[in-house]
């Protein structure tokens, strides 16, 4: 029988939650046993090759780019996790969508104090996705199946819910593994 | 002109992405790194408890987040007019800054460079990451998984927890080192030198016997910036700002960090959320600088553990004297860091200053105050003004990859002229881009102001700027 596939991926999020799934240490060569892995930003795949099993979710949508990617992921994906705050409910990014994006862009442009920008032109490239006038969670885009709280996810968090999934059983975590910090 | 995109960057931190023009004849006209996120903190922290920001702001990189951590803690130090730390709190902190160090430098090399290094730049596409690495040397893999995890750890014992951590506040700590803690990270300490010195041994073969690839390789030369003891030596964690020109002559010494402003401002350019600093003196065009392991290796006169020293004069000795301006051997130069991070792990881990109470001070409060500390990826500048009500109206951040902006540019320009000129473009040969930003172990997700998507695609456009072809790396041409 053909392994799982899981593909993972990164929107407007920090890489912290990345950075936990690799915090279960040796249990990374276990996993990959358990697994193929298809796009991930710890590979050089970068659009998903074929149909995954789970998608795992870093962040959420501060531009088109990431509305596409996470489309996409829905799409290709049987089961879609939102891991980490910013994927579930925005986290700390969103702390934008208390002022206006243009404030944001004045300040970092045009009134920060080192900046040199004698022409006064903001980024605006077409090689740039458009800037979200928000930034959204996960599901207030796609559909979503889990959500795992936390900034990040702790490593053993992370760890009993691919496990879970992956043996299809009820992901059933203890009090302790659900933290929203 | 004919473009081509990389998209996105991979194995990489964070989000970019690589666009390059060909003319009729398909020679390489332009390229360029795009970051393509954009956050918004200078502005959205205004109004936040300037104490929230040690916890806050490292949210912009989860790779990192001690060095964010740190750097707002130094502000903040300032703020509440504590910098003169107790020694157990300079010291829990330096601990943990080095346990960063130590734990992001070996996810670099092993988990994300060493498939490139050990398989070649061209290799298959399916082979190109840490388990294709592991299927063939799965004892180096074992030991680089167990060296993150071990500064993990150190992050852990002093921070916490080991992302994103609350362990530095202003002034001060919130816990020091309990024997138990110590003892824990006592009992592997001499085995992560060893397996240190051994990744430094790979990473110093693989530049010499491959030094004339490297010397083709996105070489050229710079600007050198960094923090330095006030004897010169190199200082990860404080230090006053020296910078060095291509020739090793000092641009200037030992500058307050308060006085960033004085020597550095960002240029915007229309094409990338990332914005481009450069030395004033000298102006945008020349002023641009590399900064990380390369060019603290460059700038320093020493460092003051023997493993790395030794180290240190034997990678000096390759460039006669002069900076190295070999791209590539940015690796080792990052290998020569993880032997003196942990060395330094190693002395702290004995020194019973860990296990003392006192742990914050405070003085005369300030209203404005600069943090800089050298992250794993380069200098990192953290610059706040808090009012009368403790809350924070002004953040400036300088993100240690956003000082290499340029040089990542220069370098994807070369290897692009160089591989990708006149000739039919693989997937292979895209990777050899992609190698010339990883050199850098750019952290796209926290450089500055950019909130980036960052995979890498190309695209070929006719002199017309008609879309030829398209490829994205790890896609059939589309
Ligand atoms: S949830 Fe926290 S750790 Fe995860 S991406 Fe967001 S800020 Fe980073």
């Amino acid at each position: 029988m053909a392994k799982p596939r899981i593909a993972t991926t990164s929107l407007a999020g920090c890489f912290g939650c990345h950075m936990s799934l690799l915090d279960i240490d040796e249990r990374i060569l276990q996993l990959a046993e358990l697994v193929e892995f298809d796009r991930s930003p710890i590979d050089d795949v970068k659009r998903i090759a074929g149909r995954c099993n789970i998608g795992l979710i870093e962040g959420g949508c501060c531009n088109e780019e990431n509305v596409a990617v996470l489309r996409h992921f829905r799409e290709h994906c049987d089961v879609l996790v939102s891991v980490g705050d910013c994927a579930t409910m925005g986290g700390v990014p969103a702390m934008r969508n208390l002022v206006p994006l243009s404030e944001c862009l004045r300040e970092a442009y045009l009134d920060g104090p080192t900046v040199h920008n004698p022409g006064k032109r903001l980024p605006d490239d077409p090689e740039l996705p458009l800037l979200l006038n928000r930034v959204y969670c996960c599901h207030e885009v796609v559909a979503v199946d889990y959500h795992l709280p936390g900034c990040p996810p702790s490593a053993d968090t992370l760890w009993a819910a691919v496990v879970a999934l992956l043996q299809g059983t009820p992901v059933t975590l203890p009090y302790g593994l659900l933290k929203f910090d | 002109m004919t473009r081509l995109v990389i998209e996105p960057v991979t194995r990489v931190e964070g989000h970019g992405k690589v666009s390059i023009l060909l003319d009729e004849r398909n020679r390489v006209q332009q390229a360029r790194l795009h970051i393509v996120e954009f956050r918004g903190f200078e502005r959205f922290i205004q109004g936040r408890p300037f104490w929230e920001m040690p916890v806050v702001v490292q949210r912009l990189c989860g790779i990192c987040p001690v060095s964010h951590h740190l750097a707002a803690a130094k502000a903040m130090d300032r703020i509440v007019g504590g910098e003169r730390l107790t020694p157990t709190a300079e010291k829990m902190r330096r601990l943990m800054h080095y346990g960063q160090m130590f734990q992001s430098h070996s996810l670099h090399f092993f988990h994300l460079a060493s498939p490139d290094l050990l398989f070649g730049f061209g290799a298959d596409v399916g082979k190109r990451n840490v388990l294709g690495v592991a299927a063939l040397h799965p004892e180096l893999v074992r030991q680089g998984i167990l060296m993150r995890k071990y500064g993990q750890e150190v992050i852990q014992a002093t921070a916490g927890r080991k992302i994103h951590g609350t362990g530095a506040i202003p002034g001060g700590v919130n816990k020091n080192l309990s024997i138990a803690e110590r003892d824990e990270l006592l009992a592997d300490v001499e085995q992560m030198v060893t397996w240190a010195q051994s990744a430094l041994q790979l990473a110093k073969d693989y530049t010499l016997t491959n030094l004339e690839l490297a010397q083709g390789f996105g070489d050229f030369d710079s600007n050198y910036l960094g923090l330095v003891r006030a004897d010169g030596a190199l200082d990860l964690y404080d230090g006053g700002i020296r910078a060095k020109d291509k020739a090793g002559v000092v641009l200037f010494d030992h500058l307050d960090n308060q006085r960033y402003r004085d020597v550095i401002a960002e240029e915007v350019r229309s094409w990338s959320y990332m914005k481009f600093p450069f030395l004033k003196a000298l102006g945008p065009a020349n002023g641009w600088y590399r900064v990380g392991p390369l060019a603290r290796l460059n700038i320093c006169s020493s460092i003051d553990t023997p493993l790395a020293e030794a180290a240190r004069a034997e990678f000096v000795r390759i460039s006669g004297g002069k900076p190295n301006n070999l791209t590539l051997a940015y690796h080792w130069a990052r290998m020569i860091e993880t032997v003196h991070a942990i060395e330094k792990v190693r002395l702290l881990l004995h020194d019973a200053d860990l296990q003392g109470t006192d742990l914050v001070t405070s003085g005369e409060r300030r209203e404005e105050a600069v943090g800089i500390i050298e992250a794993p990826r380069g200098t990192l500048i953290h610059h706040y003004k808090v009012d009368r009500d403790d809350r924070v109206t002004m953040c400036n951040l300088i993100v240690s990859t956003t000082n290499n902006n340029e040089a990542m540019n220069r370098a994807v320009t070369s290897v692009a002229r160089k591989y990708l000129s006149g000739v039919e473009i693989t997937e292979g040969l895209l990777n050899h881009v992609e190698v010339a930003i990883r050199a850098y172990d750019p952290c796209l997700s926290c450089a500055t102001h950019a909130l980036g998507q960052m995979p890498l695609q190309i695209e070929l456009f006719d002199a017309a700027g008609r879309l030829l072809h398209r490829m994205a790396k790890g896609m059939a041409a589309r």
